[in-house]
């Protein structure tokens, strides 16, 4: 019992990291555009991709793994900053101040289109990257066989979060963030270049997806599909957390890794159910989501 | 461009040059090409493991068939003389979408057959849809028995054994090589191929190790692609086998993360679909592994002049050897050859109904073996199935697949006329082992 | 009052009704899906014109779907018009009950709410064993008025039946936009405390709009299932629903004949892409979205309107 209550502790744990990992990016765009970012599972998806590429250059050098694993996520973090830089400055820079839905749909569109280039790209086989995770090994603890790549994940999220709090805290472009986030006109009538803000914080989020899918890539077969799985996932820990809040996305991020955790190791009928179930339930009982406060309303 | 040339008046001004031309040519004329929807995932996560090499094994057996190079008895060229056209078209997208692209074959392209489709739903939905437009249709990889269970059919076949068999070798398999068995756990996917699995799965070792009980049992989302937590729960658990029907990128994401975490050495992992994966996951698939690939493919396939001439064609073109998806289009490609050539004696291009009646009860040696189309009356096919034990042979650096142990078509398959779950329920009567 | 909006949209109606006999099966086939979609669209305009978007249709898609199914076949009850109707009630009792509690959310939150809603009744399915799980099961073939008919001649008629049902609910919902309760959805999209200060209740008026939907929805998925003779529940997942908003925002909000002519373009444009381009059919549709949105602000509803206002030049 007290082995299956540590393990659901530390599956949890794991699978927390793993959403806010791949949420982060997608909130910190909500949270300053406004904009639910679809094109983040394209980000994602490339990065993974990346990844593999540079795992398959990386494989005839003899250079030691965890360099090997900082090439990795490097590339990818390149590849999503180009593709921030050009989707923020080529095309939805073109529809701001329209629709919050259409551009939801833009993002969509993007990302319809980026699926089909990823076949152009790389075909429609699958690859992997899994060489960092084998290199990592693993901890017994008891009966349990923990992969310390899983840890290293949990530290990546747990400095993701603490960066990030860090950077919007105390420093000059996180106060400017804070600015623009609160109020957009405001802030641009104060002489802060929102123009500037908004590509920056396009592409830290395009970044941030890109490295989400390099460092998930040694874990997963990196296969067509592989974006639209995680763009409902982290929806739903972002919807749940309260959108565009970090803290929230965190907490969002504990919650589903927790539930579905003690689902797998308890009741594993329902195991389908707990994220929809979870933000069903946030949502009834906090229509903003956990970290967000309910908006002053204008008359 | 051609497509579009094909309107009615195209047609009626092909219809009066073949008219035309017959006196002339008589009996040898060739009757102008059969034209063939082949339907399989081009797209989505299905397209690599299932899609693309079905995709390629029609693509390399019509080119055979059309150059007249396949061995007897598949050697006229095309379909009894007639050079076979294609047209391939994507299974992705919702029933509404598959139906919506079945009936623009038949209609709007004006295929003669159509041979494809992966998923079950997808053949479930077209099913009625063939029987409606009376168009010969041939499922090749789909798996549910109901097809023919829940209707007869007419015009709807399929050559490669339905998925009972997959779960039940399966059992026999796991039980001949652990005898002691006491505890097998599951993970199988959360959808209708992972259930119908784990079901069936169940239900033979009730019947043959009634002593064995089932532990875990898990059904993660499809394509999850994080399964540390169910790698935990196994930890825990004190069997000594694992059912999986996992296929590709969740078999593939499953078996990297169980091996950094040791699962395998706990317990033997017994993959139904394994053979897929092998030739990619390659030294990561542990040593031990129990593979099954969907009957008598790939590695599993005995070593008959028409199965090795399959592997060479395939591996030749597309640098890899061909997996269970590619034989099961090959199977069901060849089968409707054979059909079509026997309607067609006399030359004259044979009807649906003329195809289909020569369909029913066929039996042929393809690259997979023997078929019998000896369910559903004679329209599913059942052949023997095999599995065997993974190695990875680090001389040769190449996967291999030993012990294997084959099981014969009646003694993994229903009787005719009995459906495959009360079967199985009813403890496999009738079942011919030996 | 009949205008001149009803007067073209009659003529039309009355121009595909004719025609349906003299259309190729597939044709006809592929407009009858693309009309009983087009009603799914229909509710999602009725949202978005008071500023909601439901990233969950499908769930009233699904539900009417389910319920002809499951009628035809647990009570054997197989006549066509008389299930569409109880698709149609089915999903709007169910909206009925969700509405109340979605009534009270706005923007992001109304459709993430509703999206977590259809994915609950997809994982439902999806664990009903006996209903076949992701595989579905087949619609019992439907009969008019007591009438068994099967093939071309079922096409036909439920193409038909697809077009009245679709003439009843745009006259309705066009009657609707312009009745008073109707006309406050541009007015609680731009600020509802304003309705609220003159004395209406604006999430009484949006429950009314998830209902309208949620029977339009119903009706839409009713109607497919006894077209495609199929169900899974694929009907209510988050891509389904994704499709019809999609189609709505490549129609426009403008007006009701946008619904119509929105998801008959969709259609065609899917299909021509599988046809041409069947591994890259996903980035035509991808383009054809971004330049719509980018070069039709208003949608392709819109284009009709363009033209109307050009002759009217002349």
């Amino acid at each position: 019992m007290l082995l299956t209550l540590f393990a659901i502790l530390t599956d949890g744990l794991v699978y927390a990291a793993y959403l806010f990992i791949v949420a982060i990016g997608l909130t910190l765009i909500f949270g300053v555009m406004k904009i639910l970012n679809v094109t983040h599972g394209s980000f994602y998806a490339f990065g993974a991709y990346a990844a593999a590429t540079a795992v398959g250059i990386y494989a005839n050098s003899d250079l030691p793994a965890a360099l090997g694993f900082l090439f990795m996520v490097g590339l990818a973090m390149a590849v999503g900053m180009v593709m921030g830089l050009v989707l923020e400055r080529g095309i939805l820079r073109l529809v701001y101040g329209r629709d919050e839905v259409i551009v939801v749909l833009v993002t969509y569109a993007v990302f319809l289109i980026l699926e089909d280039v990823i076949v152009l790209i790389w075909g429609p086989r699958s690859y992997a990257a899994y060489q960092p995770m084998v290199a990592a090994g693993n901890t017994e603890i008891g009966d349990l066989v923990l992969s310390n790549y899983d840890l290293i994940l949990v530290a990546i999220a747990g400095g993701l979060a603490a960066i990030t709090y860090w950077a919007l805290k105390f420093t000059r472009y996180g106060r400017l963030l804070a600015t623009v986030i609160f109020d957009r006109e405001t802030a641009a009538a104060f002489g802060i270049n929102v123009t500037l803000v908004y590509t920056v914080t396009f592409i830290i989020g395009a970044v941030l997806g890109a490295a989400a899918g390099a460092i998930m890539a040694p874990k997963i077969a990196i296969t067509l599909g592989i974006g639209v799985e995680v763009i409902v996932l982290a929806f739903a820990v972002v919807a749940i957390g309260g959108m565009g809040s970090i803290e929230g996305a965190l907490i969002g991020a504990l919650i589903v890794g927790i539930c579905r955790a003690a689902a797998v190791h308890l009741f594993p009928q329902i195991e389908l159910f707990v994220i929809y179930g979870v933000m069903a339930l946030v949502l009834i009982v906090r229509p903003y989501g956990l970290f967000v406060r309910a908006q002053p309303r204008k008359i | 461009m051609s497509r579009y040339a094909r309107s009615p008046i195209a047609l009626v001004v092909y219809a009066a040059a073949a008219a035309l031309s017959v006196p002339a040519q008589a009996q040898q004329a060739s009757p102008g090409p059969v034209k063939l929807g082949i339907v399989s995932f081009l797209t989505g996560p299905a397209a690599s493991p299932f899609g693309i090499p079905g995709r390629n094994g029609a693509e390399i057996v019509i080119e055979a068939l059309n150059s007249g190079k396949a061995p007897a008895p598949f050697n006229q060229v095309g379909l009894g003389g007639a050079k076979i056209e294609a047209k391939y078209v994507d299974e992705a997208g919702t029933v509404a979408n598959v139906v919506t692209e079945y009936r623009n074959l038949v209609q709007r392209d004006q295929v003669d057959a159509v041979v494809g489709y992966v998923s079950s739903g997808s053949c479930l939905a077209v099913a009625p849809v063939a029987e409606e437009l009376k168009t010969l249709t041939v499922f090749y990889d789909c798996g549910t028995p109901r097809i023919f269970e829940e209707k007869p059919r007419s015009y709807v076949f399929r050559v490669s054994p339905h998925a009972t068999m997959d779960s039940i070798g399966a059992a026999r398999y796991l039980l001949a090589k652990k005898k002691n068995l006491t505890s097998f756990s599951g993970i199988n996917q959360n959808y209708a191929w992972g259930q119908d699995s784990w079901r069936d799965f169940l239900g033979a070792m009730k019947v043959l190790a009634p002593n064995a009980t089932p532990d875990k049992v898990l059904f993660p989302k499809l394509f999850a692609g994080e399964y540390g937590a169910e790698i935990s729960t196994l930890l825990t658990s004190k069997s000594q086998a694992l059912h999986t029907s996992f296929y590709d990128g969740d078999l593939e994401s499953f078996v990297y993360q169980e091996q950094a975490r040791g699962l395998d050495k706990r317990m033997t992992m017994i993959m139904t679909t394994g053979e897929a994966a092998i030739w990619r996951l390659r030294d990561k698939l542990p040593d031990g592994t129990i593979i099954g690939g969907r009957g008598a493919n790939g590695p599993l396939a005995r070593n008959s002049d028409i199965s090795k001439w399959f592997q060479k064609i395939y591996t030749d073109r597309y640098n890899t050897p061909p997996t269970y998806p590619a034989y099961q289009m090959a199977q069901s490609l060849l089968g409707l050859k054979l059909a079509y050539e026997k309607a067609a004696q006399g030359g004259a291009k044979p009807n649906a109904e003329a195809i289909a009646a020569a369909f029913k009860g066929i039996e042929f040696e393809g690259p997979a073996g023997r078929v019998k189309m000896a369910l559903g009356d004679g329209h599913q096919g059942i052949t023997e199935t095999a599995y065997g034990t993974y190695r990875f042979n680090k001389q040769k650096k190449e996967p291999e697949i030993v012990d294997i142990i084959r099981y014969p078509a009646e003694c993994v398959n229903p009787p005719p006329g009995v459906e495959a779950d009360k079967w199985i329920a009813e403890g496999m009567k009738g079942a011919k082992c030996n | 009052m009949p205008t001149r909006a009803h007067l073209i949209g009659g003529l039309m109606f009355l121009v595909a009704a004719a025609a349906a006999p003299v259309l190729p099966d597939w044709i006809a086939s592929l407009v009858t899906i693309a009309l009983a979609n087009a009603l799914v669209v229909l509710g999602l305009i009725v949202l978005w014109r008071a500023g909601l978007v439901s990233f969950g249709q499908a769930l009233y898609y699904c539900i009417g779907a389910y319920t002809v199914a499951l009628l035809a076949r647990w009570t054997g009850f197989t006549d066509a018009v008389g299930l569409v109707l109880l698709g149609g009630i089915g999903a709007g009792i169910v909206a009925a009950l969700v509405g109340a509690l979605l009534a009270r959310y706005r923007e992001i939150f109304f459709a993430m709410l509703s999206l977590a809603l259809s994915m609950i009744l997809y994982g439902v399915l999806v664990k009903t064993e006996s209903l076949g799980s992701t595989d579905g099961f087949t619609v019992a073939t439907p009969t008019f008025f007591g009438y068994p008919l099967h093939g071309q001649t079922l096409g036909l008629f439920l193409y038909w039946l697809t077009l009245v049902v679709d003439a009843i609910a745009a006259v309705l919902v066009s009657a609707y936009f312009r009745c008073v309760v109707g006309a406050l959805a541009a007015p609680i999209r731009d600020n509802e405390i304003r309705v609220e200060f003159l004395g209406v209740s604006v999430s009484g008026i949006i429950h009314a709009k998830v209902v309208i939907a949620g029977v339009l929805g119903g009706l839409g998925g009713a109607l497919a299932a006894l077209s495609i003779g199929h169900v899974d529940p694929n009907m209510a997942y988050w891509t389904t629903s994704g499709s019809f908003v999609f189609v709505t925002i490549l129609a426009g909000a403008g007006s009701v004949a946008a619904a119509f002519i929105g998801s008959l373009v969709f259609e065609a444009v899917r299909s021509i892409a599988f046809d041409v381009m069947p591994s890259l059919w996903q980035m035509t549709l991808g383009s054809v979205l971004l330049l719509t949105i980018l070069f039709l602000p208003e949608g392709l509803g819109s284009l009709a309107g363009r033209l109307h206002l050009r002759s009217g030049q002349k």
